[in-house]
């Protein structure tokens, strides 16, 4: 009775929302809404239960590379404060697990959006899972401050997925979407390294803060934003935009600029001095950037059927 | 006989098994409605040919 006891007390067996937890919920939904816009903007209509399980299928893909994510950082999720919850870290879930669910998903996922939407569909899903753990996770990651730039690709395929569930295939809309988050993604995860100044160099993750210094990265971030701007404008005068996704894009834009602005005239002392308040404000002001975005497109789209929306 | 003693394992091994039992549930339900979608779509049984004729009784 005493050897059963402390071989339970041994053996740690995770619960169901550990494996949920694997699947990085908060970017899942972030995956859900960009994909869901691509979808429902898209000049072919689908089934609402095809749509549905499309939706769920990119979910899950997206959540499966989450999980080999947090498998290949085990050892760096260690020493972030950040990340230092996460299911494997804190002891819930075992390294192998984690690879053996993420795996499954991974095949699961891709299989079953190529059977319910389109195998082009499926293959785009099966390349953002590749993208996200060998190119991002396994390569640049650890090795390239530019980490963030090239990676954030993996983020910004979802909506050009579910785009490809209605169509089959690839539309210039669709791209500039993809340009839309790849380039919001640098100055986003940035400005994000300027206040959580010592997790990434306690991991030697070569953050551009780290390498290139902070100066540098507060640089970056403006000519990011800067370059974000006629990506996001030009989808207005694609055939997904209109005159409400013209009038939010000016306005987005503008105050997006002028956060970085104001990040780029900082020094550290100023920043130091107010902890960091405005690099905090232009992270939480780039979720709502992006999300504002995709609504407008999603209010144009929703407009449209009643003869509104577009141009 | 140490196996008939409830242990918190026991526990959450039951909350798991229990969740995996929902979720499975309902992927055979999605499962089952995507096969009828599929099947019942644009199929041979919806062409205009094989659409019921109107009858004079029927006006």
């Amino acid at each position: 009775m005493t050897d059963t006891t402390s071989v339970f007390e041994k053996t740690p067996e995770a619960e169901f929302g550990d494996f949920v937890a694997l699947l990085k919920p908060r970017v899942m939904s972030l995956v859900v809404f960009t994909a869901l816009t691509g979808l429902l903007v898209a000049p072919v209509s689908v089934h609402p239960l095809v749509g549905f399980a499309s939706i769920l299928f990119i979910a899950l893909g997206g959540g499966a590379s989450g999980a080999l994510n947090m498998w290949w950082d085990a050892d760096i999720d260690r020493i972030m404060r950040r990340t230092r919850n996460r299911p494997i870290p804190a002891g819930k879930v075992t390294e192998g697990e984690a690879l053996g669910f993420g795996l499954a998903l991974s095949g699961f996922s891709v299989v079953m959006l190529g059977l319910a939407a389109n195998w082009f569909a499926g293959a785009f899903l099966a390349f953002t899972i590749f993208f996200y753990v060998v190119v991002y996770t396994m390569w640049l990651k650890r090795s390239t401050p530019q980490n963030i730039v090239i990676g954030g690709a993996a983020g910004a395929f979802p909506p050009m997925i579910g785009w490809a569930v209605a169509t089959g295939g690839i539309g210039i809309e669709s791209v500039l979407m993809f340009m839309l988050i790849f380039m919001w993604t640098p100055p986003h995860f940035w400005a994000l390294a300027l206040f959580m100044k010592s997790d990434y160099a306690d991991a030697d993750v070569p953050m551009l803060t780290v390498t290139h210094g902070r100066k540098a990265t507060r640089t970056h971030i403006l000519v990011y934003t800067l370059l974000l701007a006629p990506f996001a404008l030009a989808l207005a005068a694609t055939s997904i935009g209109g005159p409400i996704y013209l009038a939010a894009s000016l306005v987005l834009n503008g105050l997006f600029i002028a956060g970085a602005l104001r990040i780029w005239r900082r020094d550290e002392a100023t920043a130091e001095a107010d902890s960091y308040r405005a690099e905090k404000r232009f992270f939480g002001f780039s979720l709502s950037y992006l999300f504002l975005h995709f609504v407008a497109l999603l209010a144009e789209a929703g407009l449209a059927q009643f003869g509104w929306g577009g141009w | 006989m140490a196996f008939q003693e409830q242990h918190e394992l026991h526990k959450r091994r039951f909350g798991r098994n229990l969740w995996l039992g929902v979720v499975l549930a309902a992927f055979v339900a999605l499962v089952f409605g995507l096969t009828i979608v599929k099947v019942g779509g644009d199929g041979p049984d919806t062409a205009p040919d094989q659409a019921p004729a109107e009858t004079e009784a029927g006006q």
